[in-house]
C-alpha cells in the first residue's frame, strides 16, 4: 500500500538552494563545534577522575568505577526517551506538523537505544562482578530492558517507509504509547519483584551516602554524558533532515529526468 | 460510534464465521503450543506449576497471529481506505475492530483452559472461579485494546509480519504478568516452597486491579489514536 514517493510540497523550506546555503552537506555549525570541543574535555576529564583520582570503594572496590559510565549513560537515555516523548507530542499537537519535531524525536530515540544499550551492558558486567549473576529479575532492570526492546521497535516502526509526514504521524503515535506504556510495565513488575540497589544520590531522605570525590566524578560524567547527548542529537536531526531532502530531491531529479526523456521521444 | 462499533463487530465476526481461519487455524495452533510446551518442560509436576503462565503465553501468542488475521482482512483490498473514504468514525472502525477480537480471544481462552485442565492436570479452586472469570474478562480487554491499536499501527507497512510481534510483545507484558498471578491464586499453584509459598485466592484480586488499569488506559488510548493512524496508513 505504501508508496516510496515522497510529496514535496508538505514540506516546509526544503528546496535545495536552501539546504546548500545553509549546511552545505556538513552538520556541524560553530555552536556545535564549540559543544563539541566542550565534550570531549569532560570526558576526558571523565577517564581521569573516574579511573585515576576517585577511591575505590569499601566493599564494591575499583569495580564501584562502573558506575561513573553507567549512571550517566542510563540518565541520557532517560533523557532521550523523554525527549523524544516530548518532540512525538509537540509534532502531533501543533497544527504546522512539523517535521523538524519528528526529526528530534527520531533522532533522539536513536542516541538513546544506543545508551540504554551501554547501561544494560556496564549495568550486567557490574552485577557480575558484585552480585555474581549477569542478570537479575529487579523491577528497575526489567523496565530497562523494556524499554530497550520498545524503542528499537520504535526505530523500526521509523523504517516502514511511506511519506516524511506518514513515517512521522505513525512514529509520534508510537512514541506517546511508549510514554504510557512504560510506566505499567514498571509498575507491574514492581509490584512483581524487587532487589535493585536503593539509589544513593537520589533518595528520597535527601542525605547522600558517598565519597566526596566519588559523587564529583559522578557528577563530572552526568554533565560529559548530556553534552555528549546534545551533540549528537544535533549532528544526527541535521543528517536526518538533509536525508530527507535527498530522498525528495531524488524524485524531483526523476520527474526531469522522464521529463526530458518524453521530449525527446516526441522530436524524434 | 458505539453503532458503527457494532456493525465492524458484526462484519469481522461474519467473515470469520464464513472463512473458518480461526477455528481451523488459530485454535489448533494455541493447543499446539500447549502440547509443545509440555515437550519442553518435560516433567508433570513442573507443567502443573506453571500451567497459569502457559495459558497466557499461548494466548499471547495466537492474539498475534488473530492481530495479523483482523487486519489482513482489512488491508487486503483496500477496505481501510474505503472505509474511511466513506467518512466511517475511526473509533467506532477501533472499537467494533477490538469487539470481534476480543470475542475471539474468549472463545481461545474458552478452549485453553480446557486444555490445560486436560493436559496439565490443573484444577480450579472453587472459590477461585469467579477471579477467573474476572480476570479473564479484563485481561481479554487488555489484549484485544492493545492489538487493535498496534495492528492499525503496522496495517499496511511492509514487513509488518515481523513488525507486530516486536511492537506487540513488549506491551503486553502487564498483561501476562497480571493475568498469571492472579489465575495462579485461583489455580492455587505454587504452594509449598519458593518465595509465594501457598498463595491465597486474594492475592490474585490486586492483579484484576491492574488488568483493569492496563484495559482501560489503552482503550482510552486507542480510541483518540486510531483516528490519526488510519489518516496516515
Amino acid at each position: 500500500m505504501s508508496t516510496t514517493v515522497p510529496n514535496p510540497q508538505s514540506i516546509p523550506g526544503t528546496n535545495a538552494s536552501a539546504v546548500s546555503r545553509r549546511w552545505r552537506g556538513i552538520t556541524s555549525t560553530g555552536f556545535s563545534r564549540v559543544l563539541g570541543v566542550a565534550t570531549l574535555v569532560l570526558v576526558v576529564w571523565l577517564v581521569l577522575f573516574g579511573l585515576l583520582f576517585s577511591p575505590p570503594d569499601q566493599t564494591q572496590q575499583s569495580s564501584v568505577r562502573i558506575m561513573y559510565i553507567h549512571v550517566p549513560t542510563a540518565w541520557v537515555a532517560y533523557l532521550a526517551f523523554g525527549v523524544t516523548g516530548l518532540s512525538s507530542a509537540m509534532y502531533l499537537f501543533r497544527r504546522a506538523h512539523s517535521l523538524a519535531w519528528d526529526r528530534v524525536a527520531g533522532a533522539s530515540a536513536e542516541i538513546g537505544v544506543m545508551f540504554m544499550a551501554l547501561t544494560l551492558i556496564t549495568g550486567s558486567l557490574w552485577g557480575r562482578l558484585t552480585w555474581g549473576v549477569y542478570w537479575a529479575w529487579d523491577a528497575r532492570l526489567t523496565t530497562t530492558a523494556f524499554l530497550f526492546v520498545t524503542y528499537v521497535g520504535y526505530l523500526a516502526v521509523r523504517r516502514l517507509g511511506g511519506s516524511h509526514q506518514a513515517r512521522a504521524k505513525r512514529s509520534a503515535v508510537l512514541g506517546l504509547l511508549a510514554v504510557i506504556e512504560i510506566p505499567l510495565v514498571h509498575f507491574s513488575v514492581e509490584l512483581w519483584r524487587s532487589l535493585h540497589q536503593e539509589a544513593s544520590v537520589a533518595n528520597p531522605s535527601g542525605d547522600v551516602k558517598m565519597d566526596g570525590l566519588m559523587l564529583f566524578s559522578l557528577f563530572v560524567g552526568l554533565i560529559a554524558f548530556s553534552l555528549l547527548y546534545f551533540w549528537l542529537v544535533l549532528h544526527r536531526q541535521r543528517a536526518m533532515y538533509l536525508e530527507d531532502q535527498y530522498d525528495d530531491a531524488d524524485l524531483d531529479v526523476a520527474l526531469v529526468e522522464r521529463r526530458a526523456e518524453t521530449k525527446e521521444h516526441s522530436r524524434a | 460510534m458505539w453503532r458503527t462499533a457494532r456493525l465492524v463487530a458484526a462484519k469481522d465476526l461474519g467473515i470469520e464465521w464464513r472463512s473458518r481461519q480461526v477455528t481451523n487455524q488459530v485454535l489448533p495452533f494455541a493447543g499446539l503450543t500447549l502440547v509443545l510446551f509440555a515437550f519442553a518442560l518435560d516433567r508433570d509436576e513442573i507443567t502443573a506449576r506453571v500451567a497459569p503462565g502457559l495459558f497466557w503465553l499461548a494466548t499471547t501468542f495466537s492474539l498475534i497471529v488473530l492481530v495479523q488475521r483482523t487486519f489482513a482482512v482489512e488491508t487486503a483490498d483496500g477496505a481501510l481506505d474505503t472505509l474511511r473514504v466513506a467518512g466511517v468514525d475511526p473509533a467506532g472502525i477501533y472499537l467494533g475492530k477490538a469487539l470481534a477480537l476480543a470475542a475471539q480471544l474468549v472463545v481461545l481462552e474458552a478452549l485453553l483452559l480446557v486444555g490445560v485442565i486436560v493436559f496439565y492436570a490443573s484444577h480450579i479452586r472453587p472459590a477461585g472461579i469467579v477471579l477467573v472469570i474476572v480476570t479473564a474478562f479484563l485481561a481479554t480487554s487488555g489484549l484485544a485494546f492493545v492489538g487493535t491499536l498496534y495492528g492499525g499501527l503496522a496495517a499496511g507497512a511492509k514487513g509488518r509480519e515481523t513488525l507486530l510481534p516486536l511492537l506487540l510483545l513488549p506491551v503486553v507484558a502487564p498483561v501476562l504478568i497480571g493475568a498469571t498471578r492472579a489465575f495462579e491464586a485461583a489455580f492455587g499453584t505454587r504452594g509449598g516452597e519458593g518465595i509465594r509459598a501457598g498463595v491465597e485466592i486474594s492475592d490474585g484480586w490486586p492483579w484484576v486491579g491492574m488488568l483493569a488499569i492496563f484495559a482501560a488506559v489503552f482503550g482510552a488510548a486507542g480510541v483518540l489514536a486510531f483516528g490519526p493512524l488510519l489518516e496516515e496508513a
